[in-house]
């Protein structure tokens, strides 16, 4: 179990959390204009790396809001989480 | 090979056991190999003992970067089935259960396959009906599978609880006789010892660094003890499916997760068959040592740390006590996590790819023990063919574009 900064509550316990998978995917604005392989690596598709990983979480059991946190895959080590307005600025903690 | 027999323990034995070989060599990685497989788990082993015995492919290595069977092979709860839902995977799972059936003969290493049968439990109406129509199917394809009642499972596994007013009511169940366990570690020795025998290079401490290629076509890898050459690689790696991807320029429809694992100090005989729950989260057996062996489910978050959150464990455990409230009191021993590559169909993927004699193998996600022998039946057949068995045909790397998925939640859920 990790602590989890959220960043309107501050740091709670995980279990708090619901883990909300890869980060910075956006539904197409036209799907009917994919691919078929366009389509699949959008539904399917994801980076999966071994090391820094930026992933969205809820805080479901909190104030029940989404944001960013850029997380290590190998050490869990949380390097900073943000919200989701804040992602391209260097900002948050 | 030395063959193992009643006699050789015993003459093993009258000469204070100074006779026993290695049951592998160690060998150094040569310049160049017919194929090249990467990974050395049960998978990955079996790969390479079927190219060399079902088709002649005798000058194979097989990379691993820690040791053999260290991996997923050695961190899951041994629970071998095949009663799927859907026809392509039921097929593919029996098959390798039929290889288990007589795995310890072929191999002359006991695997200790013990065929002690599998419930999968029902609590609501809607599970009993899954429950129904999957043994339905299972017998559609040939595959043992009946549906019991409440009191069946109580007959048979006195310990549970079935009381109408646990938490979790048990309606049901599903049961495949022919299901059951094997000894984990002794499937990894057991392939890697009678592959050694058939020629193959088992090279281990070897981690892969890079996947050389030449236009479209694979040349070799750059590993840890140099490069090594090959046309056909076969990449067995779980977890690390993405990373070796990613090596080759190509990508994955494939997540990394912790799945943890945990064992109980050993009791006496107690539970005599596998008991497993998808609704709660749990799977349990007791190993021939005495010991409680339970699975969990997966940790939501992505993972590559082989180990995941305590509350997994605890949710696991909670369930696993109302089940079976006597064993409320055993303590756990040890507990554990490896990184399982989840696939979006909880299918695994066997296939070519792009690449040129470059093939994958992986998405097994939480379920790839009781493949084993199957997988690398099917997987060596792709690699020395150039072309997917019919068994793994329908696990092709495109059916994500396709949208021929098998989808195998539904009847996999969590206890996969």
């Amino acid at each position: 179990m990790f602590l989890i900064q959220c960043p309107w509550c501050g740091n709670r316990a995980e279990t708090e959390y619901r883990y909300g998978g890869e980060a910075g995917i956006s539904r197409p604005k036209d799907p009917d204009a994919l691919s078929d392989a366009e389509w699949s690596d959008y539904l399917f598709y994801r980076s999966n790396p071994r090391g820094a990983h930026k992933e969205l979480w809820n805080h479901a059991q909190g104030c029940r809001r989404w944001f960013e946190v850029e997380r290590d895959t190998v050490s869990y080590k949380i390097a900073r989480s943000y919200k989701l307005a804040d992602r391209n600025s260097e900002s948050g903690s | 090979m030395k063959k193992y027999s009643g006699l050789s323990l015993v003459t093993g034995a009258l000469r204070h056991n100074r006779n026993w070989q290695p049951a592998w060599r160690k060998p150094d990685p040569k310049r160049e190999y017919d194929a090249i497989i990467v990974g050395g788990g049960g998978h990955g082993l079996a790969t390479a003992y079927y190219l060399a015995k079902e088709h002649g492919v005798r000058n194979v290595a097989v990379l691993e970067k820690g040791w053999i069977g260290g991996g997923n092979t050695g961190r899951n709860t041994t629970i071998v089935r095949s009663n799927y839902l859907w026809t392509e995977a039921s097929l593919l799972y029996e098959k390798s259960l039929k290889l288990w059936e007589n795995l310890s003969q072929e191999l002359n290493y006991n695997v200790m396959f013990s065929q002690r049968g599998v419930y999968n439990l029902g609590h609501t109406l809607q599970d009993m009906r899954d429950i129904e129509r999957r043994v339905g199917a299972n017998r559609l394809n040939g595959i043992d599978a009946e549906v019991v009642n409440a009191e069946q499972v109580k007959q048979a596994i006195p310990l549970i609880n079935t009381s109408p007013d646990a938490r979790y009511p048990i309606l049901g169940a599903s049961l495949q006789r022919r299901g059951g366990v094997a000894r984990h570690d002794a499937v990894a020795w057991g392939f890697a010892r009678a592959a050694d025998a058939l020629g193959v290079d088992i090279i281990e401490q070897c981690e892969v660094t890079a996947v050389n290629r030449d236009g479209g076509q694979v040349t070799g890898v750059e590993t840890t003890r140099g490069r090594i050459a090959s046309k056909k690689i076969g990449v067995v790696v779980a977890g690390n499916a993405s990373v070796l991807a990613s090596m080759a320029d190509l990508r994955l429809p494939i997540e990394s997760h912790p799945l943890q694992a945990f064992v109980s100090e050993p009791l006496k005989p107690v539970l005599d068959t596998v008991v497993m729950s998808g609704a709660v989260h749990g799977y349990i057996s007791q190993s021939d040592k005495g010991e409680l062996v339970i699975g969990a489910g997966i940790d939501a978050y992505l993972g590559y740390g082989q180990r995941g959150s305590f509350q997994t464990i605890e949710h696991t455990m909670e369930a696993i006590i109302q089940l079976f409230p006597m064993f409320s009191r055993v303590r756990m021993l040890r507990s554990w996590g490896g990184i399982v590559d989840v696939c979006p169909d909880a299918c695994p993927i066997i296939s070519k790819t792009p690449v040129q004699g470059l093939y994958f193998n992986c998405g097994w996600g939480t379920g790839g023990f009781k493949a084993t022998p199957g997988s690398g039946w099917v997987f060596a057949h792709t690699i020395a063919q150039d072309r997917p068995h019919e068994l793994n045909a329908p696990f092709d790397l495109n059916r994500f574009t396709t949208g021929a998925l098998i989808d195998e939640h539904g009847a996999a859920a969590v206890a996969h």
